[in-house]
């Protein structure tokens, strides 16, 4: 049995291993692409002086001489790379400021957002979904899914805006827009675990609806429960973007829109990449911990 | 098909009719500027009032109905044909083929769908013709839009490869690519469909969205993202309530797509 318990933890920290080589792997290939992007994108290098119709040809052919332009397609990429082991992402081209201070100011805001919106969101499905599921009465089923359907049904720069007008915080926004979304899974996967036949057998045995649900329900629900967990946390980011664009508030959202309206490249290009990895860690846990618990489930 | 799929198709057939006889409807052109009479309520001149500009919103309402409904099934089979080739392909094929196409889904679906557009958007140029606009939306969610179909698309390719129909092509002489358009492809059509189906309002959605945050459809072309943008100053709507309604199509529509969805049973 302790062999067999060994056996288990060492495949779990192989796995843990494995992803975090993977991880490494998806940096080292994700700064290239994102080097490739800012490179080859239309405008690279262009300033605005060129645009100036009172410099001259020369001036303008002289700024075009920038070594920045003229560097080869190798060293470029080995000076992204090099400035970004340093911990460098560059400088917004915008905002004239280093991104990295940008993302360290602008990824608190964003992150207490989508927690707040998040755990508000799954607690209503949670809340919903279970009461729907104690009551099996179909008019609170229709109402339910009535009502999730129309919320599924608005953009979230719309909610955004009644936010707004209602002086709602960010996190009520961004949890209006996730919860229709878990709603529906959340409740689909809750009575697909309430229709096993192992639960009808312990209903028939007279055990308790608590007893049945934390048990015998909850543990197969769980890992796909993670899974979505993890999936939330994508949903919840890309609400951030409209909500916090026309909310005004200074998180990553609002600053990847701002740059996409400025064509700031390097901005965007990291903004994205580290939100991509956010996501990435945020699945990999929700994997990980599903895998945990659907072993000591067994 | 339930009645309540019934009345919803119905529903859609009747908004799309209504905008594909937009021209015989609308009362102006949609970017007339009647500069008398900006920001009025309804008239028998302007059933749905004008906008700030003086536009009349009625006919802003029919073309950009027109733009949103067409944009969004043009993306969404865009998309759907992308992800039917690459999902067949790599749940035939199978091996380092399927683990590359599926490794490359699960990276781009690991990041925020709205994430990835803008950046894609950042890349090319704002300062464009509302034309040029629209077909930039179209290609942008018809090609970055299809690595959650492809997933579901090569599940079940993957379930067909060891079939015995395709055993008994195989052993007939038949080569991967005929058997892949002429015994695969078919036996996943129904699953195209369903996929082509539930991108629509997603499509819808996200085209609103863009548009709302001045990455769409460009003015003065209208689309129902461009129509919502309106809605930035709420306090307004409860003296002109008529301004609700290209929310309420929109909201009407992406419903009726969700009830006509197929069972669940197809998509997943």
């Amino acid at each position: 049995m302790k062999v067999f318990k060994h056996e288990k933890t060492a495949k779990l920290f192989r796995r843990a291993l494995r992803r975090l080589l993977f991880f490494f792997c998806l940096g080292i290939g994700g700064a290239l692409f994102s080097a490739t992007l800012v490179r080859f994108a239309p405008g690279y290098g262009v300033q605005e002086r060129e645009l100036d119709p009172r410099w001259s040809t020369q001036s303008i052919e002289a700024l075009r001489q920038k070594p920045a332009l003229q560097e080869g397609l190798a060293s470029f990429y080995f000076h992204y790379l090099s400035a970004l082991a340093h911990g460098d992402l560059g400088e917004s081209d915008s905002l004239k400021r280093p991104v990295r201070e940008l993302l360290r100011q602008r990824l608190p805001v964003t992150g207490n957002s989508v927690a707040g919106g998040l755990g508000v969101a799954w607690l209503a499905a949670a809340l919903l979904a279970s009461l729907g599921l104690a009551s099996r009465n179909w008019i609170y089923e229709a109402s339910s899914t009535a009502f999730s359907s129309l919320l599924l049904s608005l953009p979230s720069a719309v909610v955004a805006m009644l936010a707004v007008h209602l002086r709602a915080p960010i996190f009520c926004a961004i949890s209006v827009v996730v919860f229709p979304r878990l709603y529906r899974y959340v409740r689909s996967l809750l009575v697909r675990s309430y229709d096993q036949p192992h639960v009808l057998a312990a209903r028939a045995r007279g055990i308790g609806s608590g007893a049945i649900f934390w048990r015998h329900v909850l543990p197969v629900a769980a890992p796909p429960l993670l899974a979505l967990f993890g999936v939330s946390f994508a949903i919840a980011f890309g609400a951030a973007i409209p909500i916090e664009a026309l909310c005004d508030s200074p998180g990553l959202g609002q600053l990847a829109w701002q740059a996409a309206l400025s064509r700031d490249l390097p901005l965007i290009v990291n903004v994205t990449f580290v939100v991509c990895l956010v996501m990435l860690v945020a699945n990999s846990f929700a994997d990980l911990a599903g895998r945990v618990f659907a072993g000591n489930t067994q | 098909m339930s009645p309540l799929q019934k009345v919803a198709a119905i529903i859609l057939c009747m908004i799309f009719a209504l905008m594909v006889l937009a021209t015989i409807f609308v009362p102006t052109p949609y970017a007339r500027q009647f500069r008398d009479v900006p920001n009025t309520g309804p008239s028998t001149a302007h059933p749905l009032g004008t906008d700030a500009l003086g536009r009349d919103s009625l006919s802003r309402l029919l073309y950009g109905s027109r733009v949103s409904l067409l944009l969004a099934p043009a993306a969404a089979l865009l998309s759907t044909m992308i992800a039917a080739l690459l999902g067949s392909a790599a749940g035939f094929l199978g091996g380092w083929f399927e683990r590359i196409v599926l490794a490359v889904t699960d990276l781009s679906l690991a990041l925020p769908w709205l994430f990835l557009l803008l950046t894609v958007r950042a890349m090319l140029p704002l300062d464009v013709p509302p034309m040029v606009s629209v077909i930039i939306a179209f290609l942008m969610m018809g090609l970055l839009g299809w690595q959650a179909s492809v997933r579901v698309i090569c599940a079940a390719a993957r379930g067909v490869r060891d079939s015995d129909f395709l055993l008994l092509a195989r052993s007939s002489g038949c080569r991967p690519a005929r058997l892949l358009l002429r015994h695969v492809a078919p036996n996943l059509r129904p699953l195209f469909y369903a996929q082509f189906w539930i991108s629509i309002p997603l499509f819808i959605l996200t085209e609103a969205n863009l548009s709302i945050l001045g990455l769409g459809v460009m003015e003065p072309m209208p689309s129902w993202g461009n129509l919502l943008r309106g809605f930035e100053n709420f306090s307004m709507l409860g003296a002109n309530p008529w301004r609700l309604v290209p929310l309420i199509l929109l909201v009407i529509v992406v419903m009726c797509f969700q009830l006509v969805l197929p069972s669940q049973e197809v998509t997943q």
